[in-house]
This record gives C-alpha cells, structure tokens and sequence, in this order.
C-alpha cells in the first residue's frame, strides 16, 4: 500500500506563474475554495523572468492604438493560423487587465502625463508595452502574489505533479509529491487548470528555467486531452553566447527596442538586405528613420531588427552559417552607438536597461554602454499547447482547463514579444472564471485507487534499480538530439533521426537510476521529469515533419515556402493506446467583422 | 561538510560548479535555482561565508586554489545541503496589510502618477525576495527574533506600501509594535548584501523609522490620528 495524504479543493490550479496566480485570484473571487500547486517556491516561476513588458492596446503613448490594430498584429505575426477569437479577445481585454495590475499595487513606468507609458516591440506597430525598466515580469508576479495571499488561497509550494486522475472522462484530481521529503499527495478537485509554463528544457540553448518541462503539456496529453501547433517554437533571436555557462539567457528584445541594432562581423547592419514582403510597407527604409522610430517619432517606420523574433533569429543563424559570425558564434548586437546620437547615452542605457547593464557586467565582464554583445538565438517559447475552447480555456477534456504559456491558440505560427504577459492575465482570468463555474455546477468525481497505486509504483521504480544512468545525463543527451536535429532549421530526414533518437532515449530513462534518499533529491526529479521532456519532444518532432512547409517558428529547409494548403488547419497530436497520433483539426472560418479588421488595418 | 572536486572553465558562476557536481558525481546534492540570471532570488547561499546568489557568482572573483565552501543560510532551519526552510518568510509577509489605494483619478477607473513620484517605490520593487539580507541581519541570525522583528525584506515590502502614491492604508502602528523595527540598529549589513542594490536602510528603513516617531511621539499628530479613526 502506498501512503499518502489527500487534500480537497473545488479548484485545483497548477502553476503559480502569471497564469496560475491570475486564475487562482479569480477562482478565489468566485467564492469556491482554490488550491495553488508549484514545483518552486511561490514568486520563482517563470514569469519571474520576463523583462520587456506587457501588450495592451490602451494607447497611452500614441492614441492610434486599439484593439482592432493589437488583433490584427497578433494575427499576422502568427501568420494567420491563430485561434483568431483568442486574438480577439486577448486584444480587446488586455487593457482591462492592465488596469487591474495597477489598482493592486503595480507601479509601472510613466508616460509625461502620469499614465502607464508603453514601449515598442518586435511586430507591434505602436507603442503598446506596458512595463518597468526591463523586469516587468517581477512586477507582475509579485503583484499577483502579494495580492493573492489574502485571499485565502492554499497553496503547496515545491509540489511536483506527476499525473492527472480521472473518472471516466473527466478530470477529477491531481497525484503528486512533495519535494522536500518525497511524501505523496493526492489533490481531489472539481476542475483542474494547468498554468505549467513551456518546454524549453528540451533543448540545450534555452532561456527557460528547470522548470519548463512541459509538464502541464506532457500531463494533459497522457490523460487523453489534445494538443496543437507543437511545432511552433519561438527560437529568440538574442541569446546571450559567450561565456559558455551563460549560453542561452536571454537579452531582451527591449535592448533593440531602445535603438539596438545588430551587426555581423563585417560591421554590415545585415537585416536591411531581408525584409519580408508583408512586412516591407512598416519597415523604416534607412538606418536613420529605423533611429526616429525608436525615439518615439509617430511618422518612421520601425527598424529591422524589431520585425518578428522567427525573421530576425533565422536572419542571424543564416550570417552565422555564412561565415560572418562573432569569434562565439553568434553576432553583434550594439546599443553603445547611440552615443553618436545621445548626449548622455550611457546613463540613458543604464535607466532604460538597468538589468541588461547588470547581466552583462556580472556575467561576461562586458559593459554594453562601451561595447557590443555577442548574442545568438536562444529557445524561448512554445506556441502550441493544450487545445482550449477560447472563451472559457476548456480543454478536450471535461473538468480541465489550461491557460498561458502551456495552452495555445492566441499565437499562432509566431509569438509577439509581449503577448504572453497580457495572455496569462486575460486567460488566466478566464480560466479561474469558467472553472470556477464548472465547480460549482460539478461534485467531486471518485478517485481510482487503483491509478494511484500504479502511478507511485512508477515514480518510485528509479530507487529500485541499481548502478543505471545519472539521470542529468541521459537530459543533457536529449537537449542535444532536439537542438541539432529539431532546431531553427529542420530537414525531414534530420528529424526522422531524431525520432529513433528519443525513442533510444525512452529506452534509457526506464534504466535510469538514482542514488540517495527521497529527500528533496534533484536527481530522481529530473528523473520524473524525462518522461514529459521525451513527450513533448515527440510531440514537437511529429508535428513538425507534418507540417511540410515554413510558416513562422517552424522553418523547413526541405520545405523553405508558406503553403497556401497549411494555412487551413492546425496540426494536432493526440494519445491512442500508447501511441501518438497526429490529426489536423481545420482552423473555422473568421467572421465577416474580422476579416473588415484584418483589411482596414492592412 | 562534503568535499568535491570538479573543473572550472571560463566564465562559470557557483551554481553552474553545482550543476556540475549533480551531473558528475552527486545527483542527489539539492539546490534551489530557477533563472539562473539574478532574476528570481532562488539560489542564496553562503560562499565562503559571505551571503550571495550562486548564479551571479563568477569563480574567477574567487580564489579557487583554496577550497570553496557553499553552505546554505544560516538565519533560517536547514533542510538539506543548500536548502533552508524559508517559509517564515512567507508567513510575515502575510501579515502586513495590503495596498489599499485611493478612488481612481479618472473617470476610465485610472490614476495619474508622476515618474519622479514613483521613483523610490520601484526601487523597493527591484526586490527578488532571495533573503540574502534577512540572513545577514544580526537581530535574526545572532538573536533569532523571527517573533519580535520582520527582518530587512520586510521593512523594504512595508516602504514599498507605505511611500506607494496611491496607498491609503496606515501599517505605523505595527511596525513599531509588532513588526519590531525599533530591533533594527542601522548597521547597514542588509543593505550591502542586497544583490539588487536596494538602498535598505538610508531609502526605506531609517524613513519608517521616522514615520514612527512622528505618529507616535508627535502629540498633534497622535490626536489627528486618533480622530481620524473614530
Ligand atoms: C527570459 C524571459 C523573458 C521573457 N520576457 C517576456 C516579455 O517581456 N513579455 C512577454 O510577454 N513574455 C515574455 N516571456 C515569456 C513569458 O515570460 C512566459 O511565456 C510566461 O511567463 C509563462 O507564464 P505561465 O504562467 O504560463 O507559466 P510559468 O511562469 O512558466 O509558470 C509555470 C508554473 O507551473 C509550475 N509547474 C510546472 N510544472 C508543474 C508540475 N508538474 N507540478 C506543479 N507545478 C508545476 C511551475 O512551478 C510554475 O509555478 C519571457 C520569457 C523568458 C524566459
Ligand atoms: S540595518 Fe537593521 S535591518 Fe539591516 S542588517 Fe542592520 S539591523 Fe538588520
Ligand atoms: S531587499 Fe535585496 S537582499 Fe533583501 S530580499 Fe530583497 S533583493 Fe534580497
Ligand atoms: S537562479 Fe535566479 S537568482 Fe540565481
């Protein structure tokens, strides 16, 4: 028999990042009781991370902003494959949103007459950021946390869950366990929403913590719940490169927003010479009205390098490939020019990127007000995710939500920098609202037994085996197998390769071993952890090979063209007795009212 | 304490020499990090002594002839290797009222705010919650008064609060009485620990202290205060 202790909530939310923390106050406001799982301690998700701002179309900045322009944004970055009422109601609820931040303490930066200034953004045509210098995601999580705990919400920090519990079809509970002592808990709940954040741990050059596992994706497809748009990575195009230890972190795309440009080793500005066509009517057709428009002039277009983050990254990996990279492989990125420009640049730089200033100073010795960065992209973001009904954010499966980075639809094939922020708190909202409905239409379905036998058995099966695999290490193979062969650029026959190589992989984890006590031991975490890392991995790598086009975060040598055919469907992966079947799930057709939007914005 | 050994290259930070161990020869060693950027505040520990984030430590502005020692902080119970219990944490800051703001300024439900009003607060609001500077403040390392005091962080959160524009709330009579500031000696400890350079003690403790002795000491302002409440 396997002990463990059970806990009760109408609503069950798993994630403590943006998203979790927004559903879980809107739950709570709902009257039913709320439960609030983490696998960190509360306030280190993720979200925690985030640097360049919030998208909200309030128009503080410049009143031509709206909704309308915001949707139609989010929708051609996504190249139309969007879940196009998400983008909708994302855009016209974001500000709302915003708003609500600053009446529960939120202190963003100000605009002249007192009003949340916003910043430019890779895709964004105005000026529509909400942020604080370069740490906006700190300020949204304490926010949200320091308003949530007084609202009576349990939360059980370090918790890691390992499966969802069903009856029949519906959700009804969560198992997990306890970090510190490897205890195990059972989470009865009416609904469940997973707030689980992305994957990038997949691979090896990421911006993501430990944490981005894939959890919440992993969890949701083994319990039979659909996902869509696996394929759709978002690779950042500046990451830092150079010392090795830092390779991956992220340089915010706010660094161009201020007048950041980005140079070969030549000293070529090389994004003038590849603008797309569908972008070539906003860019700025010389360096010095690129300039301007970072300085807030209303009638310049923006400069390349803030066109999308797919564009840009394969702009470097490309100069890379050339031969034209900086000694670390990546190339330059140079915001000390401005001080051609400004009188007082370097304390001007230090107040607009205090963190960036920080990172690069402690980290590789290296003071941007002087002197370039070297920078190359990074895994930032995954599009796809748990397949959710847009104004509610069900999923496939009855009594299970999702919302965030772990749920997909808004983005489409390509993410807008900016767009997840206010994409947690609107959907997060949502999803607190609607499961909270959900709990109290619904009792509490019974718990299998039976399920929680098995499922201990299995996380415990690494302490019985002996002298296996370090666990760290068969991790470190698979970042390898999907950074090289399901990375920026992909090849049918490369990704094929990678298939069997996480089918190898499977084989080693059910060999791997771990040593020491249960105590808060990392290594039979990471363990656990393996198994969603190898279902997303294959998730992603099948989604990609089926998508036989380029489009977005996905880019097919084999395939180097959009493909009219593709723009209809999302591909969408699904677990069958075991195995992984793919489907495509056709996108339905936007109202007339929308596409009106679409052509007046242009 | 347990030795290890493992190589240095370029560039790598104390908690990268950690990751190192985990994937070598101890993958049981527990740590706590997240963003491995100076972003979060997970990874506090004491290295060689002296209180910092793993992450944000280079090892070549260490001296790695010698041993290094990484222990956890010491101000809070440990669990295991580098992990402390720090849910006392958690526990105060449940304690302090929270932001209460004025009406809005505008009829759209928004308010107006001036950056250079807002200034000191989002200084406070740097704050990563990594405890370096509850863990070096003599009044709950040396004397454990986790009752009677709430520590550096939480005078800074108490600040953020009481110097935000729009807050209308009064936290005075609490931090005198139950939040302890008076414990608190300026001996400026906190502040040099802070990985996020809060000025702690000249920018939000020696203010609330003042704040204190003008509700409490000032005989006007006690009476304006008293009929205030009614
Ligand atoms: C460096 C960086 C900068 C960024 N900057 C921006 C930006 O400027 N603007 C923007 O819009 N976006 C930005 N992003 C993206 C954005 O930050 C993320 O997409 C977003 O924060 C994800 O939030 P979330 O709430 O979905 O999940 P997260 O914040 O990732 O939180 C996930 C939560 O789920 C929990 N969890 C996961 N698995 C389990 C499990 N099995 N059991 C229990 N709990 C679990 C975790 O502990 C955590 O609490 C940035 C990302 C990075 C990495
Ligand atoms: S200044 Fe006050 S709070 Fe800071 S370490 Fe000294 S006694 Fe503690
Ligand atoms: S005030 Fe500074 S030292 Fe203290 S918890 Fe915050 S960031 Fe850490
Ligand atoms: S890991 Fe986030 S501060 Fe060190």
């Amino acid at each position: 028999m396997i002990e463990y202790t059970t806990y009760e909530h109408d609503v069950l939310v798993i994630g403590a990042g943006g998203a979790g923390l927004r559903a879980a106050i809107e739950a709570s406001a709902a009257g039913v009781s709320v439960g609030l799982i983490c696998k960190s301690l509360l306030g280190k998700a993720h979200t925690v991370m985030a640097e360049g701002g919030m998208a909200a179309a309030m128009g503080n900045v410049d009143d031509r902003d709206n909704w309308k322009v915001h949707f139609s944004d989010t929708m051609r970055g996504g190249q139309y494959v969007n879940n196009w009422r998400m983008a909708e109601l994302h855009a016209k609820e974001a500000p709302e949103r915003v708003r609500e931040l600053e009446a529960w303490g939120a202190v963003f930066d100000r605009t002249k007459d007192g009003k949340i200034l916003q910043r430019n953004f890779g895709g964004h045509r105005y000026p529509r950021l909400a942020h604080v210098g370069d740490r906006t995601g700190l300020e949204l999580i304490r926010t949200l946390q320091d308003h949530g705990i007084h609202q009576g919400i349990d939360v059980h920090m370090e918790v890691t869950v390992i499966s969802l519990l069903k009856d029949g079809d519906r959700v009804v509970g969560v198992f997990a366990y306890e970090r510190e002592h490897g205890r195990f808990r059972v989470f009865k709940a009416k609904a469940v929403i997973l707030a689980t954040g992305g994957v990038g741990r997949a691979y090896k050059i990421t911006s993501n913590s430990w944490e981005g596992t894939g959890d919440g994706h992993a969890l949701a497809y083994h319990a039979g719940a659909e996902l869509i748009d696996m394929e759709f990575i978002q690779f950042h195009p500046t990451g830092m490169v150079w010392p090795p230890s830092v390779r991956g972190i992220l340089v915010t795309e706010g660094v161009r927003g201020e007048g950041g440009i980005l140079k070969n080793s030549e000293g070529k500005r090389f994004m003038f010479d590849d603008i797309p066509d569908n972008y070539k009517a906003q860019t700025a057709s010389d360096p010095e009205e690129g300039w301007r428009y970072t300085q807030g002039d209303k009638s310049a277009n923006r400069p390349p390098e803030l066109l999308t983050r797919d564009h840009v990254a394969r702009c470097i990996n490309r100069e890379v490939k050339a031969g034209r990279g900086s000694p670390h492989g990546g190339v330059y990125l140079d915001i000390a020019w401005i001080k051609e420009k400004l009188p007082n640049a370097s304390e001007h730089i230090k107040k607009k990127l205090p963190s960036m200033y920080h990172q690069f100073m402690q980290l590789a010795n290296l003071d941007i007000t002087t002197t370039p960065m070297e920078v190359g992209p990074t895994t930032h973001y995954i599009m796809g995710g748990i397949r959710v009904d847009a104004d509610t954010q069900a999923s496939t499966l009855p009594g299970l939500y999702a919302a965030g980075e772990c749920a997909s639809g808004i983005n489409g094939a390509n993410r807008l920098g900016g767009n997840s922020l206010s994409d947690l708190i609107v959907f997060g909202k949502r999803a607190g609202e609607y499961a909270a409905q959900f709990a109290k239409e619904n009792g509490h379905g019974s718990i299998d037994a039976a399920q929680i036998e098995s499922e201990a058995k299995r996380a415990l099966e690494p302490f019985d085996r002996e002298g296996g695999e370090n666990p760290f290490v068969i991790q470190n193979n698979l970042q390898d197998v999907m950074q090289k062969l399901v990375g920026i650029v992909r090849l049918e026959d490369e990704m094929k390769e990678a298939l069997d190589g996480l089918a190898k992989l499977n084989e080693r984890v059910s060999r791997s071993s771990v040593t020491g006590n249960i105590d808060f031991n990392p290594g039979w975490h990471t363990a656990l952890d393996l198994r969603n890392l190898l279902t997303v991995s294959e998730a992603i790598t099948r989604s990609a090979i089926e998508r036989k086009e380029s489009r977005g975060g996905q880019f097919r040598e084999d395939y180097p063209d959009k493909d009219p055919a593709f723009a209809k469907f999302n591909v969408a992966v699904r677990e069958v007795d075991g195995l992984m079947q793919i489907s495509h799930e056709p996108i339905p057709e936007m109202p007339a009212e929308l596409k009106a939007v679409i052509e007046e914005m242009g | 304490m347990v030795d290890y050994r493992t190589e240095v290259s370029e560039g790598m930070v104390v908690l990268d020499a950690v990751h190192q161990i985990q994937a070598e020869s101890a993958p049981d060693l527990a740590c706590r990090w997240n963003c491995k950027a100076g972003k979060c505040g997970s990874c506090s520990a004491e290295i060689n002594g002296k209180p910092k984030l793993m992450c944000m430590t280079r090892l070549d502005t260490i001296d790695v002839t010698k041993p290094v020692t990484i222990e956890p902080m010491r101000a809070f119970p440990p669990i295991k290797d580098l992990i402390s219990d720090i849910s006392w944490n958690y526990e105060v800051k449940k304690r302090i009222k929270k932001f209460k703001p004025r009406p809005p300024d505008a009829a759209d439900g928004t308010w107006r705010m001036q950056q250079s009003d807002i200034d000191r607060v989002q200084e406070f609001r740097k704050c990563i919650e990594c405890y370096l500077c509850q863990d070096v403040c003599h009044v709950l390392r040396d004397h454990v008064k986790h009752e009677e005091f709430i520590g550096p962080r939480f005078l800074v959160y108490s600040a953020a609060l009481e110097m935000h524009p729009l807050d209308t709330e009064d936290r005075v009579d609490e931090l005198k009485d139950e939040f302890g500031i008076g414990y608190c000696n300026i001996t400026k400890c906190c502040t040099k620990v802070c990985p996020e350079h809060i000025t702690i003690t000249d920018n939000a403790i020696i203010p609330l202290k003042e704040r204190v002795v003008d509700e409490h000491y000032d005989p006007l302002k006690k009476l304006v205060k008293l009929f205030r409440r009614k």
